[in-house]
């Protein structure tokens, strides 16, 4: 199942619909990596709030989008990690410590404009 | 004791299979009663252990089914594969350790997640898992 990628102004959201297959996960990575330069976004929030699941292969490649992304210039949040699911992956030891993540889809635009202002203030004051 | 016609079994030979797995493990869990935490569980250990049969022994299966014992029930998974076997099974069960250069967390990570577990591996002739959770 391939994942909608939405632009809203200089953010694009990733909204995960269903379970998704590994190779899902690795276009999601590619398509993120070309789009954030091809629409000059700042940050990218993807919504994982209809997952049941975040295994190991999984916080691998979200950890590796947000690594990919800060690279290309932009943020990354996570957002919607179910309570039961954030159980789960500490139980088993998976922590995404590197990755920046917020209760949901809300908070995560609100980070996101909190970020994306500073940095632009920051330039202006140079 | 085995509860019999409610067992699944899933060949695991690609990524597709990892999901089908999962989905199909949640659906007993499902079934048996066990509340939103344990589902997350049960299928979390499933996908580990699904990813692990198709890195190191490229197929293999899943098998979940229910099991009672004395006034506990609950749901046993099995991984079972005929691929190379474990060399040195403690080895495996340290956290950290990989061999496939991944994360190194997946049967560590499986037997944190679940109440009870085993490994039996016979080099050249495979490996089972088997995982017990029961319900609280």
């Amino acid at each position: 199942m391939l994942v909608p990628i939405l632009k809203q102004g200089p953010y694009l959201i990733a909204s995960v619909q269903a379970a998704l297959r590994d190779a899902d996960l690795v276009k999601l990575r590619d398509a993120l990596t070309e789009q954030v330069g091809t629409y000059r976004s700042r940050g990218v929030i993807i919504d994982v709030t209809a997952l049941d699941v975040l295994d190991s292969f999984a916080c691998r490649i979200l950890s590796d989008i947000a690594n990919i992304l800060r690279l290309r210039g932009a943020e990354t949040v996570i957002v919607g990690i179910q309570p039961e699911v954030a159980f789960s992956m500490v139980q088993l030891g998976l922590r995404l410590d590197s990755v920046v993540t917020a209760l949901d889809l809300e908070e995560g635009l609100d980070y996101m404009k909190r970020r994306t202002e500073r940095i632009s203030h920051a330039c202006y004051r140079k | 004791m085995p509860v019999t016609g409610n067992e699944i079994r899933v060949a695991i030979k690609s990524d597709d299979d990892i999901l089908a797995a999962r989905q199909q493990g949640r659906e007993l869990g499902v079934r048996l009663g066990f509340g939103p935490s344990d589902l997350a569980v049960i299928a979390t250990a499933i996908s580990e252990l699904a990813r692990n049969i198709l890195v190191y022994a490229e197929n293999g299966n899943i098998i979940c089914w229910p099991i009672e014992r004395g006034t506990k029930k609950g749901i046993v998974l099995q991984a079972d594969d005929e691929g190379p076997g474990i060399p040195n099974v403690e080895a495996v069960l340290r956290d950290g350790y990989s061999t496939s250069g991944g994360l190194g967390l997946g049967l560590p990570g499986v037997r944190r997640l679940m109440d009870e577990f085993a490994i039996v591996s016979r080099k050249d002739h495979g490996t089972t898992v088997t995982a017990i959770k029961w319900m609280k």
